[in-house]
This record gives C-alpha cells, sequence and structure tokens, in this order.
C-alpha cells in the first residue's frame, strides 16, 4: 500500500529543474521593477520634504 | 432510521484528518496566540467544510448544484472577486503610520531588498509546479495574507487553502523563523552597530501627498497593482486627511474585524480534503518557509552589500525587518538589537522598514500578476 501511495505521490509531480533556471528571468525583472518604484517613491519623497518643509519654515 | 446514521457512513478518514488540522489551527490560535483572528476562523471553518454533505458549502449531485451552502456564497461574494482582501486593506492602510519611513525615506530600500524570497521562491516552485501556481506560492513570502488572496486567486491557483494556511502561520511564525536566519548572516559586531535616529520633520501636506504619489507611482509600473496598493493607500489617506476622524476609526476596527471575521471562515471552503489533503500542500508548506527564510535573508545582505560603500554603517539587522509582517518584524530586529546592546535602540529604523515592507510587498504582488495575467 505504501508502494501504491509513493508511486501516486511521484505521479502527481512534474520535476523540471530547468525551470527555475528559465524563471530567473523573471526574478531579475521582478527586484529591478521593485527597487525603480520604491527608488521614485524615495526621490519624491525628498522632494517632499525638502519643498515643504522649506515652506513651513518660510511661513515662520 | 437510516436517514439518522447514513451520512455517519459516508465519513472519511481525510475527513477526520481535516478535523484535526483545523483543531490544530485552532489550539495555536488560542494557546500560542497564533494569529488568532485569521487561524481561529480558518481552523473552525476547516471542520465545517469536512463534515460529511456538509451544508456548509454547495451539493452538487451528478455535477448539478443541488444546494447553496453559506460559504460558498460568502466565498463567491468576497473571495473570488478579491473583495474582501481589498476591503481589508483599507481598515490596514488607516492603521499605517508612515511618519518613521517620510522621516528617513532611504530606509525604504531595506523593503524592497526584503521581497527577495516572493521570486527566488518562485523560480523554485516553478521545478514542481506549472504555470501560475509558482507565482500564487511565491507571494506567500509577501508575508501579507489579502496580497496573498488577491494574487493566488487572480492566477487561479488550485491551491488556495494550503497557501493562506502557509501565509498566515508563517506570519506568526516570525518570531521564531528569523531570529535564527540573522544569526547565521551576521557577525557580533554588525549587530553591536548602533543607528542614532535622527528624524526629520514631516509636514502634514507631505503625510496627505505620500499615499497619492504612492498609488500613481506604483499603478504606472504595474497596472494590476492599482487595487492593491490603492486600497490601502486609500485607508492611510483617510488617516492622514484629518477630516476623515470617524471614518479612520471605523475601517481601523469595526471594518477590519468585519471583513476579518468573513475571510477567515470563508477561505477554509478552500480546505475541503479533497482539495487540501495533496502531497502538494507539504510542499507548499515547505516552499512558504523557504519565502519567508530569503525574504529575511535578502534584507540582511543588502544591508551589508551596502555597508561595503558606507561610511556610517547601517546595523543589517533591520534588512530583515523588511518583510511585511508587521508590526512583528520590526520589534523582533529592535528585541534582538536590545538583547546584544542594551543602549541600542532600533526601533525607529526597524518599524520604518517594515512599513515599507508593506508597501513593496503591495508592488511585488502587482508586478507578479503583471507577468503572468
Amino acid at each position: 500500500m505504501m508502494l501504491n501511495i509513493l508511486s501516486n505521490t511521484a505521479a502527481e509531480f512534474v520535476v523540471d529543474p530547468m525551470n527555475f533556471v528559465e524563471n530567473l528571468k523573471y526574478m531579475g525583472t521582478g527586484m529591478l521593477g521593485i527597487f525603480i518604484v520604491m527608488g521614485a517613491i524615495i526621490l519624491s519623497t525628498f522632494v517632499l520634504n525638502k519643498i515643504l518643509n522649506k515652506k513651513d519654515k518660510d511661513g515662520e | 432510521m437510516e436517514a439518522l446514521y447514513e451520512n455517519i457512513l459516508a465519513l472519511q478518514w481525510q475527513q477526520i484528518v481535516m478535523w484535526i488540522i483545523g483543531g490544530l489551527l485552532i489550539y495555536l490560535a488560542i494557546r500560542h496566540d497564533m494569529e488568532p483572528t485569521l487561524l481561529l476562523p480558518m481552523g473552525f471553518g476547516a471542520i465545517l467544510v469536512n463534515l460529511p454533505n456538509s451544508g456548509a458549502v454547495d451539493r452538487f449531485v451528478d455535477g448539478i448544484l443541488e444546494s447553496e451552502g453559506a460559504l460558498s456564497t460568502l466565498y463567491n461574494a468576497g473571495i473570488a472577486n478579491e473583495l474582501f482582501p481589498l476591503i481589508l486593506f483599507i481598515g490596514i492602510g488607516a492603521m499605517i503610520d508612515f511618519g518613521p519611513i517620510l522621516s528617513n525615506p532611504k530606509l525604504m530600500v531595506f523593503g524592497a531588498a526584503a521581497q527577495f524570497g516572493i521570486f527566488f521562491t518562485m523560480c523554485l516552485a516553478s521545478i514542481f509546479f506549472p504555470l501560475n501556481d509558482p507565482a500564487s506560492i511565491g507571494i506567500i513570502g509577501a508575508a501579507d495574507g489579502p496580497t496573498a488572496i488577491v494574487v493566488a486567486q487572480k492566477l487561479n491557483s488550485d491551491y488556495l487553502g494550503a497557501i493562506m494556511v502557509a501565509a498566515y502561520s508563517y506570519m506568526a511564525l516570525v518570531p521564531i523563523i528569523q531570529p535564527p536566519v540573522i544569526r547565521l548572516l551576521t557577525t557580533k559586531k554588525e549587530r553591536l552597530i548602533r543607528m542614532p535616529y535622527k528624524p526629520a520633520s514631516v509636514s502634514k501636506t507631505t503625510r496627505i501627498l505620500f499615499p497619492i504619489i504612492i498609488t500613481v507611482l506604483a499603478g504606472l509600473v504595474a497596472p494590476d497593482s492599482v487595487s492593491l496598493v490603492g486600497f490601502l493607500m486609500f485607508g492611510n489617506l483617510i488617516r492622514e486627511c484629518g477630516v476623515l476622524n470617524s471614518l479612520s476609526e471605523t475601517a481601523q476596527k469595526v471594518l477590519a474585524n468585519l471583513i476579518t471575521i468573513f475571510l477567515g471562515i470563508t477561505i477554509a471552503s478552500q480546505m475541503q480534503a479533497e482539495n487540501f489533503l495533496r502531497p502538494q500542500t507539504l510542499l507548499i508548506l515547505g516552499l512558504g518557509l523557504f519565502a519567508f527564510i530569503f525574504d529575511t535573508a535578502g534584507g540582511v545582505i543588502f544591508a551589508k552589500f551596502l555597508n561595503l560603500f558606507l561610511k556610517e554603517k547601517i546595523n543589517p539587522m533591520i534588512g530583515a525587518a523588511g518583510i511585511s509582517a508587521f508590526p512583528m518584524a520590526g520589534r523582533i530586529v529592535h528585541k534582538m538589537g536590545i538583547k546584544e546592546d542594551p543602549q541600542n535602540f532600533l526601533l525607529m529604523q526597524s518599524m520604518g522598514v517594515n512599513v515599507s515592507g508593506q508597501i513593496a510587498s503591495v508592488i511585488a504582488g502587482g508586478l507578479i500578476l503583471n507577468f503572468f495575467m
């Protein structure tokens, strides 16, 4: 019975290590995309802080 | 007379196993306080849907719908169309204070780095699973329930139940998963690095414009993330605008609690024995753990990499706080810092990174949807 379970289990999996290599492009693009968006958010925040904090100081 | 016992005879051993799993989730929620808001409803729901001919889910006879079940109705109303997790995001957005990252924006880069585990796990999962399932499994690493639900649902994953159990269980296990990984990747000297907190002032207008800008930027790059990012930022805008205090309070408490009640028990409708008790479930649980480990590693290693170029060194432990398990990951890093040096207060930096991880994980979810939809 154990052998049956194991062979049925094995049949459910299609193991293809080459898929790991083929999908690395998504990893590269994904991480680059996140860094680009976060970079843009960081830059926007710096600019916002600079402009709006300066306005507050001038107002004072 | 037959009517009294024929349903008992229909009971299968696989359903009993699911009762035990449901009971385990309830035990972990109550005894160990592990994400009780989700694990308890999921555990109880798992028992509900694994009773023979359960009236809680749709019943089919020869492929024809015989009767509708409440959980199936709720599933179609709020999970199949991703509505419940998106509404929950309004509440989450209303709870988040972006102050620490607005006063020190460069910390957000660690939120980005700590999403490495999502993509690495996606590549690993593709060895065993076809098409969209690796992406749905990788998103466990987002450490964010609503994002995981939305991505897995939009990609039509067959493993939604296993993915949710993995995501929420590992979120609760972050205090156990992260510290050994952090200690393995850092030296004692690195863990002792102090980071004085010098916050810049943040104007109210910045706090109001920030959620709007994030939504526009994320939406331009990853249009499929607009609903995720947009609902999160809408909640934050309600909080920060200063004129909708009662709505903000409702979003943070009543709305979030209401949706959480429905979300947990409805997700359990995917935990029927024939869907859940498959070898793939164990593999998904293992891959989910990998995702969390590599998220932590990604953040820490990125901080160590930056330290090669910086004069004022960063404590690399704060990289681990970029995982989206808020506020736990931030608190863990702070506690580890205090343990190494009772005078080393990393709380504001680690909470800032933790909050940025919330943003980055949603963007990661949107990018994954962009790639595979």
